[in-house]
């Protein structure tokens, strides 16, 4: 008897109890289900909602991978075990030694992600009797990329379980949550835990422990993994080039570094229809354009580089865009199509205040250089508005029309 | 018969539960947000405000009949401010470090919608004795969540009950901290009191669904 057989006879022995939509989760999730709707005419279309989410779990997967090697290249590198990788295909960065690295520090995270998540999933579509929504998968892939490699697993657990039930159960499961739930789990870390969240040591794999060691009397090098942010924050030369950045060499949350294997994601997604090209230029745009203002501030001389600002403030306003998680935020993260505005005008709003917000967050904030995540947040809250106003500025509009026609 | 005839005891174990003024009418917000990151000063705050409300409720309710009702709410602040005063007075006295720490949130009961509430829809239609049942009711309802609220937020947040490290020294690294358990800074931080609020509201009309609003 076939795995397929076997989930729906247990699909029909538990039919109408409690437990029922848990199975038909799984039953669905790994087959097509065998009864088709009765009655009414239907629309038939491929890309339902777990179509949707698969496809942006595509576009995920090589920064995932990425992100391991990276793991591992950093380690080696900080340890200066290995030579620093001269291009994108350097056998520096793509060896087995560097995936291993990534392997055991970042499947973990993702275990522990889909793990948690799912479980609180199951467990409120259980009490609550609805099925099993699927609306974590995106998040459960998004959450280990955009955490730092040596975050504590029950800190990622706890931080799951607040964003699963305060940012998304509350308001009644996926499609009705305000706030994105993988950023809301990123709010949570950071302002709970922010020793493991943000400075120097948290990027790079065995950094924190290297430091312990060190207070503790051992003779050894210490690991500094300064992101370019943190160095620009503090007025200093970043270490790393632009192509670096670019490419991806640098430290950083685990998925957000490649602004290569991003843009090929966004363009994926675009090309799928899946994340809107709207909020992703738009997004982009906002951000340019707090960069220029910011630009011109320092040209018209009305901050120097005594100011604790100005390392950030005098970057030229298009580098922005290479550093820090902008990128991934913009096109992983500004798209959920739940949190998002819905019309198309309010999808360019909504990108570009994201976008500026985060360059404003990012240059006035000393203590957290990355301003993204809350930027996106904030707009979160402010979708629903900015839809309200386009669509009230279109009825206005279109009664004018009638009126004139009638008049 | 006890102590109190039926209809009084609902007076006092009503605001305790299914007519709290924070989960049910959300009144009074601010101070529990504001103070709630220790469990002492929610303490001290909860007894403040049943000595507030138990006592003005007595006063408004022995002059409901002479307050002309043109300027109740002048009269009513004056009794208010008068008694928190007191509070305020009598804290710095007794315990400065507190008074200190509360800083202007007891002279900002005056302004908790509680109090003035209780003014308005009890004491100045009810007798005295009723009044104060009714003032001691409601101000212990406001306790309660408060010091629901304040302790996990000191346990949580800071690790400590009244001060005392409870789960162990985070320096030293004893108890739960040897195993690599952290506070959660969150905790700390007011938005945390809101989604514990929250998180109470939630569990109390799941239990009741009756206090489930329609809209």
């Amino acid at each position: 008897m076939g795995l397929k057989e076997k989930l729906h006879k247990l699909k029909k022995k538990y039919e109408g109890k409690k437990m029922a939509p848990a199975f038909n989760a799984l039953h669905t999730f790994l087959y097509l289900p065998n009864e088709t709707t009765h009655g009414g005419t239907h629309v038939k279309v491929a890309d339902d909602l777990k179509r949707t989410m698969n496809t942006v779990i595509m576009a995920l997967v090589p920064c995932l991978i990425f992100g391991m090697f990276n793991a591992g290249y950093q380690h080696y590198l900080a340890l200066g075990e290995i030579q620093a990788a001269e291009s994108f295909f350097s056998a520096n960065f793509w060896s087995w030694d560097n995936l291993w690295v990534g392997l055991i520090t970042i499947l973990p995270l993702v275990i522990v992600s889909y793990g948690v998540g799912l479980a609180i999933e199951f467990l409120f579509a259980v009490i609550k009797g609805h099925e099993v929504e699927e609306g974590y998968l995106v998040t459960g892939m998004l959450v280990p990329l955009i955490v730092p490699v040596d975050i504590p697993l029950w800190m990622l657990a706890v931080a799951v379980a607040f964003g699963v039930v305060i940012g998304k159960e509350v308001f009644g499961g996926t499609g009705m949550n305000i706030l994105n739930p993988a950023l809301t789990i990123r709010a949570f870390l950071f302002f709970a835990y922010p020793t493991w969240m943000s400075g120097d040591k948290v990027w790079v794999h065995g950094a924190v422990e290297r430091t312990k060691e060190i207070a503790a009397g051992a003779k050894l090098d210490a690991i500094s993994g300064e992101t370019i942010l943190g160095s620009l924050a503090q007025n200093m030369e970043p270490a790393y080039s632009l192509w670096d950045s670019f490419i991806g060499f640098i430290p950083g949350s685990v998925g957000e570094t490649s602004k290569l294997l991003i843009i090929l994601g966004a363009l994926f997604l675009i090309f799928t229809k899946i994340g809107s090209w709207r909020i992703m230029l738009s997004t982009v745009l906002g951000a340019l354009v707090m960069g220029l203002i910011f630009n011109g501030v320092v040209d018209a001389g009305w901050i120097d580089n005594t100011s604790k600002f100005y390392g950030l403030m005098s970057l030229p306003f298009w580098e922005h865009l290479l550093v820090g998680g902008l990128l991934f935020g913009a096109v992983y993260m500004a798209t959920d199509p739940v949190t998002a505005s819905q019309t198309n005008k309010g999808k360019w709003i909504y990108g570009f205040l994201i976008g500026f917000i985060s360059i404003l967050i990012r240059v006035f904030n000393p203590a957290y250089p990355e301003g993204v995540f809350l930027a996106i947040l904030l707009m979160n809250v402010f979708a629903p508005t900015i839809d309200h106003y386009v669509v009230q500025g279109n009825i206005k509009k279109r009664k004018k029309r009638l009126k004139l026609k009638t008049a | 018969m006890g102590l109190l005839s039926k209809k009084d005891a609902k007076l006092i174990s009503d605001p305790l539960a299914d007519n709290n003024p924070i989960t049910i009418q959300v009144l009074g917000i601010c101070s529990a947000l504001a103070i709630t990151a220790q469990l002492k000063p929610s303490i001290v705050m909860a007894i403040s405000v049943v000595f507030v409300l138990g006592v003005g409720n007595v006063v408004i309710s022995l002059m409901r009949n002479v307050i002309p009702s043109k300027i109740r709410i002048i009269v009513q602040l004056i009794v208010v401010a008068t008694l928190v005063i007191i509070v305020d007075q009598v804290l710095k006295a007794f315990a400065y470090s507190l008074s200190k720490e509360l800083s202007v949130f007891i002279g900002l009961i005056i302004t908790n919608c509680i109090i003035m509430g209780r003014f308005e829809a009890f004491a100045l239609g009810n007798g005295p004795w009723r009044s104060f049942l009714d003032g001691i009711g409601n101000a212990a309802g406001y306790g309660l969540i408060l010091i629901i609220v304040g302790f996990f937020r000191e346990l949580l947040g800071s690790g400590t009950l009244f001060g005392f490290k409870v789960l162990g020294d985070p320096v030293e690294k004893t108890g739960l901290y040897a195993i690599g358990y952290e506070n959660n800074g969150f905790m700390v931080l007011p938005p945390m009191a809101l989604i514990v609020v929250g998180i109470i509201i939630w569990v109390q009309r799941s239990k009741n669904k009756e206090l489930i609003e329609e809209h």
